[in-house]
């Protein structure tokens, strides 16, 4: 589980080039971590990709923090 | 200059006058190129003269599974998509008093909300890759308005703005959306004009005479190039002097 959680943060510091202690799991994308609307369409597909899983427009709607990503994928992935 | 070696294309609309000389000339400056079309038939025989580096994928741009598979096929074919030339369009011409909404419709589809799909279809691969180049084929009467082409007009016009808009939206991801608007090019199209028709156009077109397809093909070589590469939303007018815009 912990893992998930791990590999989420990693993506997030190197697409958005910030701080691994900024990539808390209350972090909102958009307002705490500079993420534009494009960023967060670049996330949703690098998540989709590091975990193989599919995450439809209407869920990635819903994912704006961190820690909606970890449980998000949490809940789906496969591995 | 204007090298595209390793650089992969899709043309639509690759069956017809304009798109058959701008995959010919992608291909010709060293890009890989998929020609789409509903004409099987002639898009196999431009296949066929161009030899290597070429693949075809038929598809409708009126059918929104069509156009999906489009994109997923051109991808897996060539391995990434680089360039994309919507060049696919219909007429429907009619004065607008007798317009139908089929035809209206129609053109409305295939040449606005066609492209639009099929861009929106393989933006994620170029977003990744942080390269793009996205050329849209419009029409002088995009800008100008023709009587009896409300439909095309609209469309064309549509390009523009939809172009205009990817383009700030795509720009920091290294792709570049363009329009190129020909103005009256020697296309089988205009071979069926009676000289009197013609001689009443080139009146309007300070060159005096039709443009080529490769005139137009040479506009969509330079935006599609990484030259180009500071060049986003804007719109080539490729015309005689027939519209100063």
């Amino acid at each position: 589980m912990s893992d998930i959680a791990e590999r989420v943060k990693k993506i997030v510091v190197e697409h958005l080039g910030v701080e691994a202690a900024q990539v808390k799991e209350d972090a909102k994308f958009i307002d705490d971590l500079g993420a534009d609307s494009l960023d967060t369409v670049e996330l949703v597909m690098a998540f989709e990709e590091e975990f193989a899983i599919e995450i439809p427009d209407d869920a990635a709607e819903k994912i704006q923090t961190v820690g909606d990503a970890i449980g998000f994928i949490q809940s789906n992935a496969k591995s | 200059m204007f090298d595209l070696s390793g650089k992969t294309a899709l043309v639509t609309g690759a069956s017809g006058g304009i798109g058959g000389a701008i995959a010919r000339a992608l291909h010709g400056q060293g890009a890989t190129v998929t020609l789409s079309g509903t004409r099987a038939e002639a898009l196999e025989q431009l296949k066929d003269s161009l030899a290597e580096r070429t693949h075809v994928v038929a598809a409708r741009m009126d059918d929104a599974a069509d156009i999906d598979r489009l994109a997923k096929e051109a991808e897996a074919a060539m391995g990434k998509l680089d360039i994309l030339v919507n060049n696919a369009g219909i007429t429907r011409d009619n004065i607008s008093m007798r317009m139908k909404d089929e035809e209206w419709e129609k053109v409305l589809q295939v040449n606005l909300t066609g492209t639009f799909r099929l861009t929106r279809a393989v933006m994620r691969g170029m977003m990744k890759r942080r390269f793009g180049r996205v050329v849209n084929i419009t029409s002088i009467v995009g800008v100008t308005g023709n009587p009896g082409q409300a439909n095309y007009a609209a469309a064309k016009a549509g390009l523009i703005g939809m172009s205009k808009s990817l383009a700030q939206e795509l720009a920091s991801r290294g792709i570049t959306v363009n329009c190129v608007a020909p103005g009256f090019i020697a296309t089988p199209m205009t071979d069926g004009l009676t000289d009197d028709q013609k001689k009443g156009i080139l009146s309007r077109v300070p060159a005096d005479r039709l443009g080529t397809p490769g005139e137009i093909a040479a506009g969509v070589v330079y935006l599609a190039s990484e030259e180009a590469a500071y060049v986003t939303g804007q719109t080539l007018h490729i015309n005689g002097g027939m519209a100063m815009i």
